[in-house]
């Protein structure tokens, strides 16, 4: 019995151990891409919302691009906090590469090689194009430096061990896109990135599993707010029936049709999706209307 | 009467954590009032901007002067403490209002400071809906990202 058993744990062992192993990019991947352009970059950045999560506590206006952490994200696994992503070379990301970045966004993985948690919305950013990431980086060594040193998290066993996360990411890191196929268009193709990808809409509006993990099967239906009492709305058409022009005008403006405001988080969104191109803000919206309504029968996932 | 011992006494037992909906039922009413003349004026500006509705002067006057009428209540005469969503039913204020009674005065302020300017500059024309509207909208978003529960 013993000899089944103990090649048997160990095979196990060994899956476990591959399983949870941090991916991460090929050494030359990203030095190949010249060119890098920063005002791109900015673009990218306000369409993926860095600074709502990396400004320190309260700062407002200007003081938002100075990412020096410090914020705090509650989650029924513990409490996370922001880190300094500032070009400071001892407190932030200044001694970085563009390989080391890439790695932390479509991986989820540090330069020493330990995995982050999905608390920095990587299982979203994975789907980020090679050619955003390089601009992106290019944009954030023009932001103020800040010294202020990053504070740990206030996370228990076993989630304070990083390497459990492999399993984790095993599950729900995926690389494919929730609204699938190849014919959808442009003007959906661009949403869907603006969404899925940079946006990180779903973070919060879709429901998650006991695990953690984002339950594509509702996608978008809404959840319950993390930081406490209230609810996030659902986007998928049945819940959300604002026209698309509805929808874009919140996000430049913050008015619903009936000219409440955004609150909440949503604000800070707001802040950013006003800042983008009008045809982006419309991409969004044809996106949110394309979306199935979760459960019904036509819908694959 | 026994009935209604009854009720007290399963109100009191129950009454610890679930919400007792009846003390700032009043307040409630009221602050929602102001919020909602303040949407309505805006729905009339925002229906000027967007050219769903014909640009008429006095009528923008008249919704940029209301918004700040509205503006200039004393604002914790709505908001007493204890009245927010955590202890009431039918309200979505966020219980930081009491804690940071500064910071949720100064986001009432501000819009009072947007909302002159809007009485003022509504009436003079279609363009000068839209920067009106940024301002103030800039200001609704401000106060309900800190001291608002998402419904
Ligand atoms: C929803 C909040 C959120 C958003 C949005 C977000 N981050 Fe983060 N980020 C975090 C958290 C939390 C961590 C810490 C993760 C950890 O320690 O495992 C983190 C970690 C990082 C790190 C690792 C820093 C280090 O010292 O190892 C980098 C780099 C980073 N984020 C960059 C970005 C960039 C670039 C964007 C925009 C594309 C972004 N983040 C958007 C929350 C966020
Ligand atoms: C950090 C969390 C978060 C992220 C990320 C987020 N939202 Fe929201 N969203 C909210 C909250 C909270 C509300 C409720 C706002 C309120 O209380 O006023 C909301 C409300 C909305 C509404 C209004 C729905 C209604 O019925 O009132 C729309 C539309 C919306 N979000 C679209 C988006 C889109 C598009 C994205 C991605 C670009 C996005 N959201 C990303 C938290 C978020």
């Amino acid at each position: 019995m013993l000899k089944v058993l103990v090649p048997a744990v160990l095979v196990a062992a060994g899956i476990a151990w591959v399983v949870t192993a941090p991916k991460s990019v090929a050494e030359d991947e990203f030095v190949a891409i010249s060119g890098a352009e920063a005002d791109r970059g900015e673009v990218i950045f306000t369409a993926a919302g860095c600074a709502s999560c990396h400004h320190a506590p309260g700062a407002e206006g200007e003081a938002r691009l100075v990412l020096a952490g410090g914020q705090a994200f509650p989650s029924p696994f513990g409490t996370f906090k922001a880190p300094n992503i500032s070009p400071d070379p001892e407190h932030g990301i200044g001694g970085w590469e563009v390989r080391d970045l890439a790695n932390a966004l479509l991986h989820g993985v540090s330069p020493g090689g330990g995995h982050y948690y999905p608390a920095f919305p990587y299982t979203s950013y994975t789907h980020m194009a090679d050619r955003d990431i390089v601009d992106l980086w290019a944009y954030l060594q023009t932001l103020p430096a800040s010294s202020e040193p990053s504070v740990g998290h206030d996370v228990g066993f076993p989630f304070n061990i990083r390497r459990s996360l492999g399993g984790w990411k095993f599950l729900f890191l995926k690389d494919d896109w929730v609204m699938d196929g190849n014919d959808l268009g442009a003007e959906l193709t661009r949403g869907r990135y603006l969404v899925e990808a940079l946006g990180h809409c779903a973070e919060c509006h879709t429901p998650r599993n006991a695990l953690g993990g984002l339950d594509r099967g509702r996608w978008m239906a809404g959840a319950p707010d993390p930081s406490g009492k209230g609810t996030i709305p659902a986007l998928t058409p049945d819940k959300l029936t604002w026209s698309e022009t509805d929808i874009a005008y919140y996000l430049e403006t913050g008015f619903t049709p009936e000219f409440d405001s955004a609150g909440g988080h949503m604000a800070k969104v707001v802040t950013n999706t006003a800042k983008l191109e009008a045809e982006d803000r419309a991409a969004i919206a044809a996106y949110l209307k394309a979306l199935p309504v979760p459960g019904s029968p036509s819908t694959g996932y | 009467m026994k009935k209604f011992v009854a009720i007290v006494a399963a109100t009191a037992i129950l009454g610890g954590s679930s919400a007792i909906a009846q003390e700032y039922k009043n307040q409630i009413k009221a602050r929602q009032g102001v919020m909602w003349t303040i949407s309505l004026n805006l729905g009339t500006l925002g229906a000027m901007a967007k050219g769903e509705m014909e640009y008429d002067a006095d009528k923008a006057a008249a919704a940029g002067r209301s918004i700040h009428g509205v503006s200039m209540v004393h604002l914790a005469t709505l908001f007493p403490e204890g009245s927010d969503g955590g202890m009431n039913d039918g309200t979505t204020a966020k219980d930081t209002i009491f804690s940071d009674r500064a910071g949720f005065d100064e986001k009432w302020a501000a819009l009072g400071t947007a909302a002159e300017k809007a009485a003022a500059e509504a009436g003079t024309g279609k363009e000068a809906l839209g920067p009106v509207m940024g301002a103030l909208g800039g200001t609704c978003k401000a106060c309900h990202e800190t001291y608002r529960i998402p419904q």
